[in-house]
C-alpha cells in the first residue's frame, strides 16, 4: 500500500493519528448501518416476493374475468360501461426513515364515501361477468398498492446498501491501511532522525574533547 | 397533497382499472408510452405508475430517471397475455445489487 505524500513531521503525525481514529470509527458505524440495512432489506424482499406472486396470480384471474366479460358483451358496450369512472383513488404519500433511507408510505382514500361504490354502470345492460371482473380488481387493489410501496422501498434500499458497501470497503481496504502505513512511515523517519542527530552530537563531542585535551574517548 | 395512480399499457389490460379509480393511459405504441411516462413522471401528480410488462421493458431510459426519487413508484404488472416474470427479475436484480449475488431467488 502506498504511503501518502506527506512531510514526516510531528504535526503531520498527530494529524494523521486523529484522522485514523475518525476513519476507524466511521468504518465501524457504516458497517453497522450496512448490516442492519441488509437485514431489513432481505426481510422486505422475501415479503415482496410472496406478495408479488400473490398479486400476479390474482391479476391473472382478474384478466380472465375480463376476457369472459368481453366474450359475452360487445366491445362497444363493454367500453361504454367502463367509460366514465365513478370512483377515484387518491394516494397520500408519507415517508419513513429506515437507517437514513427514505422509503415511501402510501395510504389511499377514495372519492366517494362508500368504498364498494365501484360499478360505473347500470346493471341492466351488462353481464355479471363484468361485475365479477371489476369486483376482483377492486379486491386486489390494496395489495397492488402495497406491492408498489414494497417494491419502491426495495429499490431505494438496495441502492443505499450498494453505496454503503462501497464506502465500508474503501475505508477498510484503502483508507485505513494507508493511514496506518503513513503513520508508521513518519514515526520511523522521526526515530531515524533522532538517532542520527544523537550520533552526530557524540561525534562532535569527541572532536571537541580531542581538540581541547588531546584526549580521545575511545 | 393527494396524488393519483396511473396505469399505462395496452387497452385490453388497462381498461378495467378505470372502474376502480385509477387513471388509465391506453397505448400500444412503445414510443408513445415512453413519452407518456416521461410526462407523468415529470408532472409529479402520480404516486404510483403501473406499467404492463411489455411497456416496462421498453422504457428503460425513462424509468432510470425515477429510480432515486421517492415517487413515482414504477411497477410492472402482467398484461392480459400472461406474466413475463419481469417483476421477479426486477426483485432479483435488487438483491443482486445489494448483496452482490442473488441469494433469494435461486432456491
Amino acid at each position: 500500500m502506498a504511503v501518502m505524500n506527506v512531510n514526516p513531521t510531528r504535526m503531520q503525525l498527530s494529524k494523521l493519528k486523529k484522522q485514523l481514529t475518525t476513519a476507524v470509527r466511521g468504518h465501524k458505524m457504516l458497517k453497522d448501518k450496512r448490516d442492519e440495512l441488509m437485514r431489513q432489506f432481505l426481510d422486505l424482499v422475501r415479503e415482496t416476493r410472496d406478495l408479488r406472486d400473490k398479486v400476479e396470480a390474482e391479476l391473472e384471474q382478474c384478466n380472465a374475468h375480463f376476457v369472459n366479460a368481453a366474450a359475452v358483451m360487445s366491445k362497444e358496450s363493454l367500453d361504454a360501461s367502463l367509460l366514465s369512472p365513478k370512483q377515484q383513488i387518491g394516494v397520500e404519500v408519507g415517508s419513513k426513515n429506515v437507517m437514513s433511507v427514505e422509503i415511501p408510505q402510501f395510504s389511499t382514500e377514495t372519492r366517494t364515501a362508500d368504498k364498494g361504490d365501484i360499478f360505473p354502470y347500470g346493471f341492466a345492460f351488462t353481464s355479471f361477468e363484468l361485475d365479477d371482473a371489476v369486483m376482483s380488481l377492486d379486491k386486489i387493489l390494496p395489495d397492488l398498492i402495497k406491492l408498489a410501496q414494497y417494491e419502491k422501498s426495495c429499490e431505494l434500499m438496495s441502492a443505499e446498501i450498494e453505496k454503503t458497501r462501497r464506502r465500508v470497503n474503501s475505508l477498510e481496504h484503502v483508507m485505513i491501511p494507508r493511514y496506518q502505513e503513513t503513520i508508521k512511515y513518519i514515526s520511523m523517519k522521526l526515530e531515524e532522525n533522532d538517532r542520527s542527530s544523537r550520533t552526530r552530537l557524540m561525534k562532535v563531542k569527541d572532536m571537541l574533547l580531542d581538540k581541547a585535551h588531546h584526549y580521545s574517548a575511545s | 397533497m393527494a396524488k393519483n395512480i396511473a396505469v399505462i399499457g395496452d387497452a385490453e389490460t388497462v381498461k378495467g382499472f378505470s372502474a376502480v379509480g385509477l387513471d388509465i393511459f391506453p397505448c400500444d405504441d412503445m414510443e408513445h408510452a415512453a413519452r407518456l411516462l416521461r410526462n407523468l413522471a415529470d408532472g409529479d401528480g402520480y404516486a404510483i405508475i403501473y406499467l404492463t410488462e411489455e411497456v416496462y421493458n421498453s422504457v428503460e431510459k425513462e424509468r432510470a430517471r425515477c429510480e432515486e426519487r421517492l415517487t413515482p413508484a414504477i411497477i410492472p404488472i402482467p398484461g392480459v397475455r400472461g406474466s413475463l416474470a419481469t417483476g421477479r427479475k426486477r426483485l432479483s436484480s435488487f438483491v443482486e445489487r445489494a448483496v452482490g449475488s442473488d441469494i433469494i431467488f435461486n432456491d
